[in-house]
């Protein structure tokens, strides 16, 4: 019964993954010049960025959703 | 029974969405001809070097396999740029500027060509970057290469060299 | 899962950052603490699909804080973080696993993350998932009558803590990116701090009020989502913005606003600019001052909890050099940033100004406010 409620749910997400299929990525690798810049980095300094998470996260109550992954050059 | 035919359907549709084209695409139409502005001054189209075996690379400055793989293009051409082969760098950035910069730092001797307005990026329909094409003697596009890593500059000599020995 | 493990017969690849060696002074002074210490950081790749980080962090603290001055002695205190990261990068997909350990003499916690990302889309799509949890174990240490502090033997309490998060970062524009992230964390076991007290109303006491333990859940769910964008300006230079909101079972709610600009200037000189803005409401059994002795089943007065709103004003400079005699070395930077921090209060009293007899009781003391200096100057060397 879980098994198929699984493969269901996965045959939706493959259906809409094939609906968003006819879309091109609308940024051409040739053109991330900008998103490649160093100063376009979310993170350009990890030592610094995860000290000041700690200061902020031991003087207040909230936490977690910090920090993300992607962009650049998009290379290979 | 249902179950099987769902899970064969679900890889099915997987396998058609996630058919992406492989590393070195074969092709075998005439590669489209186009006129650049050159390095140096003056322009450069690919038809005058019919019936030379042509690589035409697509880099950018900002792109980092790109600079690495420039320094191994640039052996490629030394040795074999007196056998019939040429190789075009086809920089893509907008500013010429950037790529006058690094090549002072890392100097090549291929002729450099300037596709600010990215009308041959497209023409050639780069999905990558870097990406490489590998064009024969009659003008035809043969294979297409995306990506660099560390040891594809050995399947670039198999291929320049297949090509080469082609009448 | 299966669908980004069913993605992985890699047609394409992508690229791991580059090496990097970060060598940070960092130092807080503000309410009565001064905090500072060392963070090393390296990051190292063996070939091209494989990547090492390294990071070895010390807090150390001299601390008179307002809470400490109320109930205990101001004390110093060393801690040591440690953590080691890998990834292995696999066509479009990077596996990454880790573990961060840190250390004082009364408190110990271990943590182990996994994370999956994947790019797609043309890359232009970045998907991840994590998984994290983490063992604490909190101790207490006890002043001795010669003024040193030993572990108390009698007291070894523990904490579970299991983290899971999804994030999103979509290109949206040849000069626009945007980050969204969702993260759950659940907490369960020892989660209060074995020193601190809430007050009460006393009336036998010359003050107005006394102390008794305070008592926390022993159990907390929280969940926080964010957005952030970032563009780039056509003349080079960078803005973004964020936002995040948390809500928890402990009846916390905060909401986290900042902005960011980051100018260059020439080859050399970056700077960067940035404004945060933060605010939250107390916990549900958090008080200043409850009015008896065990009002409720919790009871909290860490300010952590309180309801208030904290700014900072940061500014930053980076300044890149070139070092001929190491030729291995492609880019170094040394980097100043300074952060200006204001907490304001709105139900944390300054507990120490009660003064019944010259018209200030027990619960009328002016409202706690907080101000921090954060400085970091660091040296980052790109190889």
């Amino acid at each position: 019964m879980r098994t198929s409620r699984v493969r269901i749910a996965m045959s939706l997400l493959a259906l809409g993954v094939a609906a968003c299929g006819p879309i091109e990525p609308w940024v051409k690798p040739y053109e991330r010049e900008n998103l490649a810049d160093p100063i376009m980095a979310f993170d350009r300094n990890p030592v610094s960025t995860a000290y000041l998470d700690h200061v902020y996260e031991a003087r207040e109550g909230a936490r977690g959703a910090v920090g993300s992954a992607g962009g650049g050059c998009g290379c290979n | 029974m249902k179950h099987r035919t769902a899970g064969l359907a679900v890889r099915t549709l997987l396998t058609c969405l996630l058919a992406l084209p492989a590393l070195a695409a074969s092709t075998n139409g005439p590669a489209p001809d186009f006129k650049l502005a050159a390095r140096g001054g003056g322009e450069i189209s690919l038809s005058q070097y019919r019936g030379q075996v042509v690589m035409i690379n697509f880099w950018a400055t900002w792109c980092g396999p790109c600079r690495q793989e420039m320094p191994l293009l640039e052996s490629i051409y030394k040795k074999y740029g007196k056998m019939g082969f040429v190789l075009l760098g086809v920089n893509v950035e907008p500013d010429p500027s950037a790529a006058e910069e690094w090549l002072k730092q890392t100097p090549v001797s291929f002729p450099i060509l300037y596709d600010t307005d990215s009308k041959v990026s497209k023409l050639y329909k780069v999905t990558g970057m870097p990406s490489s094409v590998f064009i024969d003697r009659q003008g035809r596009l043969r294979v297409l290469h995306r990506g660099y890593k560390p040891g594809d500059e050995n399947e670039y000599l198999n291929q320049i060299r297949a090509l080469i020995r082609e009448k | 899962m299966a669908l980004i493990a069913a993605c992985g017969a890699p047609a394409y690849a992508g690229v791991l950052a580059d090496d990097r060696a970060d060598v940070l002074y960092h130092r807080y002074e503000g309410g009565g603490v001064t905090i500072d210490g060392p963070s090393i950081l390296v990051r190292k790749k063996f070939g091209e699909r494989f990547a090492a980080t390294a990071n070895y962090y010390v807090d150390m603290v001299s601390s008179a804080s307002i809470d400490v001055e109320l109930t205990a002695s101001p004390y110093e205190e060393e801690r040591t973080q440690r953590s080691l990261g890998f990834e292995f990068l696999n066509g479009k997909v990077t596996y990454s696993a880790g573990f961060i350990n840190s250390e004082e003499s009364d408190f110990k916690s271990n943590t182990a993350y996994f994370s999956i990302s994947q790019d797609m889309f043309g890359d232009l799509t970045t998907i991840s998932l994590t998984y994290k949890r983490g063992w604490d174990d909190v101790f207490r240490n006890v002043r001795q009558a010669d003024g040193s502090l030993t572990r108390d033997p009698g007291f070894a309490e523990s904490a579970d803590r299991r983290g899971y998060s999804v994030g999103l970062t979509q290109v949206l524009t040849r000069s626009l990116i945007m980050a969204v992230q969702y993260e759950v964390l659940t907490d369960e076991g020892f989660l209060n701090s074995p020193y601190r007290s809430v007050r009460y109303i006393d009336p036998e006491s010359a003050s107005g009020y006394s102390f008794e333990p305070e008592v926390y859940p022993h159990t907390r769910t929280s969940n926080a989502a964010s957005v952030r964008m970032k563009y780039f300006l056509p003349y080079r230079a960078a803005l973004e913005g964020q936002y995040r909101f948390f809500t928890d079972t402990w009846g916390i709610d905060a909401h986290t606003a900042e902005v960011a600009y980051t100018h260059p200037v020439g080859e050399r000189w970056i700077f960067d600019g940035k404004l945060r803005y933060y605010r939250q409401n107390a916990a549900d059994f958090y008080r200043d001052l409850f009015p008896r002795r065990g009002f409720a089943n919790f009871l909290a007065r860490d300010k952590e909890l309180a309801t208030f709103t904290s700014y900072t004003v940061g500014v930053g400079a980076s300044y890149e050099f070139r070092v001929s005699r190491l030729p291995w070395v492609q880019k170094s930077t040394v980097n100043l940033r300074y952060d200006y921090l204001l907490i304001d209060y709105d139900d944390f009293r300054d507990a120490r100004l009660t003064d019944p007899a010259n018209g200030v009781p027990a619960g009328s003391e002016p409202l706690y406010e907080l101000d921090a200096n954060v400085i970091q100057l660091f040296l980052s060397v790109w190889f």
